[in-house]
């Protein structure tokens, strides 16, 4: 099949950018996406043109550093898919696709689709961990889990920080993530010491980062590749009130 | 278990914590940079400028404003109990609580509840507003240069109408107290019955039309806000809470739009008069 991309061109993140337009002959419908933008670069170093650069590792949906808004939407037409493992198949021959990267204030644009995502690392350095003691492995069975707060946390600790939950969402919000990392935390017996001041560190360090607050829309959860559910904001926004009204940081 | 978490547990002070922690590790561990940031002072005061506080203050005094709705529309449905009874009822409003209280003083307690609410919302509307503009460039959900799938994937036209719906609804309350309750803007006849007010007004086309227009963007505003006020709170605890939270605001909006319009379309239609 053969597609033509219009996607964002940037040559550093002074320069300004702009959408440029590219033909791709013989894509096999079997290709994941990223496979068709390296026949893409294939293309262009082979003309002695600047490949196009994008971000990408595993290539199997959980390292959560593929990052492409796709004809608008972030990681493109599939529910609950990265953008690498979305295929071609999903596109159709003649298609124009329209391909940016994630576009907030606070995520700057390195290069074409590659965008800086400290911010986020910034903000498990605030609060995203528990103080434990180091030495000997403790007991395995020291400390119990009901079952119940174990799938909580998982389902929380699935979130790959990816970031399209800040590209799809109209405030340019940061709660799926920074609520999904606080209740990964503080779901457990073991994130119960520090989950007030977690609340409020991580709370406080998201808006530091200049993302907006949460208006209970929802775009973010229907992006989000790994499906972490809106009730990760509602139970920080609990987190924080409660830190504010026990008065213990 | 270390003398730091033995420390903290007994305390349960998060600053004793990282305190104790810092002293039991070497100077030359990263570590001891990390617990100054999620510990240093200050993350209170900072959390009670955050954008989460301020939503919860706006659901608060969204809630507040819902209930006092549905007293509202509660005491309309009066008018069909004919002008004596809806008179009646409106002058009850200025007794009630005497001689406890000053002839109107719940009505004024009531009101000030009101104003403030009405002021604390819009204050952190618009400060949410700046924020929310400044972390997409001022451009929302558009800031994406392809015109493709531009309103979003599952996004509500409520959700996104927040903002301008509030601003509507803003309009309509101060052009509402005007009319009906300032008797200052009085098309179809001023008069000192409210019931007579209400009759005078919406025997008009056009005053019908304007609140039937201003009460449809009360109830999308209504659809959404009851929602995420209960988020905002920590409410929405599971997939099954977020479901049964639309639920309810899809509820609280439909009374609240069906039981204010009923007075005016049956004015209109002449069946009280």
């Amino acid at each position: 099949m053969n597609v033509t991309l219009r996607l964002w061109r940037q040559h550093d993140q002074d320069a300004a950018g702009r959408m440029v337009s590219y033909g791709v002959d013989g894509i096999s419908a079997d290709m994941s996406f990223l496979e068709m933008l390296d026949v893409l670069n294939e293309q262009l170093t082979a003309a002695g043109d600047d490949p196009v650069a994008f971000d990408n590792d595993c290539r199997e949906g959980i390292c959560g550093m593929c990052s492409l808004v796709i004809n608008g939407i972030a990681h493109g037409p599939e529910g609950r898919t990265a953008s690498c493992q979305l295929y071609m198949r999903h596109f159709h021959d003649g298609d124009t696709i329209d391909i940016e990267p994630w576009r907030s204030p606070s995520f700057p644009i390195l290069r074409d689709l590659i965008v800086d995502r400290s911010a986020f690392d910034r903000i498990i350095q605030a609060g995203g961990y528990i103080s434990a003691p180091t030495g000997a492995a403790p007991d395995a069975a020291a400390m119990l889990v009901p079952k119940k707060d174990a799938d909580r946390a998982f389902d929380a600790a699935i979130c790959i920080g990816c970031g399209a939950c800040v590209a799809a969402c109209p405030n340019g919000s940061a709660m799926l993530f920074t609520g999904a990392k606080a209740t990964h935390l503080g779901a457990l017996p073991q994130g119960q010491i520090e989950r007030n001041s977690r609340a409020l560190a991580m709370g406080n360090q998201h808006d530091a980062e200049g993302f907006g607050g949460c208006t209970e829309i929802g775009e973010c959860t229907a992006v989000c590749p790994v499906g972490i559910p809106l009730d990760m904001i509602s139970r920080l926004n609990g987190d924080v009130l409660s830190a504010l009204r026990h008065n213990s940081t | 278990m270390s003398m730091a978490v033995s420390a903290a547990w007994g305390m349960a002070k998060d600053r004793a914590c990282a305190l104790s922690l810092r002293l039991v590790r070497s100077p030359d561990r990263s570590y001891g940079e990390v617990m100054v940031v999620s510990n240093g002072t200050g993350q209170r005061s900072r959390a009670l400028r955050s954008s989460v506080l301020l939503h919860a203050v706006m659901a608060v005094s969204g809630l507040i404003m819902v209930l006092f709705l549905l007293a509202h529309m509660y005491g309309n449905l009066k008018i069909f109990e004919g002008r004596q009874a809806f008179d009646g009822y409106s002058e009850y409003l200025r007794e009630v609580g005497e001689p406890l209280l000053p002839r109107t003083g719940v009505l004024w307690i009531i009101r000030v509840v009101l104003l403030i609410s009405v002021l604390v919302h819009i204050y952190a509307a618009f400060t949410l507003w700046h924020r929310s503009r400044a972390a997409t460039a001022g451009a929302g959900g558009w800031r994406y240069e392809t015109t493709k799938n531009r309103r979003g994937v599952q996004r509500s036209y409520a959700s996104f109408t927040m903002r301008w719906g509030g601003v509507v609804v803003g309009l309509f309350v101060i052009y509402h107290l005007l009319h009906l309750s300032a008797d200052y803007v009085a098309p179809g006849g001023a008069s000192s019955s409210p019931y007579q007010r209400m009759v005078n007004g919406f025997s008009i086309w056009w005053v019908v039309l304007s609140y039937v227009i201003a009460l449809i963007a009360l109830g999308f505003h209504l659809r959404h806000g009851v929602w995420s006020a209960f988020a905002s709170l920590g409410g929405n605890s599971s997939v099954a809470r977020r479901r049964g939270l639309n639920q309810l605001a899809t509820v609280v909006a439909l009374l609240i739009l069906v039981g204010f319009l009923i007075p005016p379309l049956v004015i209109f239609a002449g069946w009280v008069r």
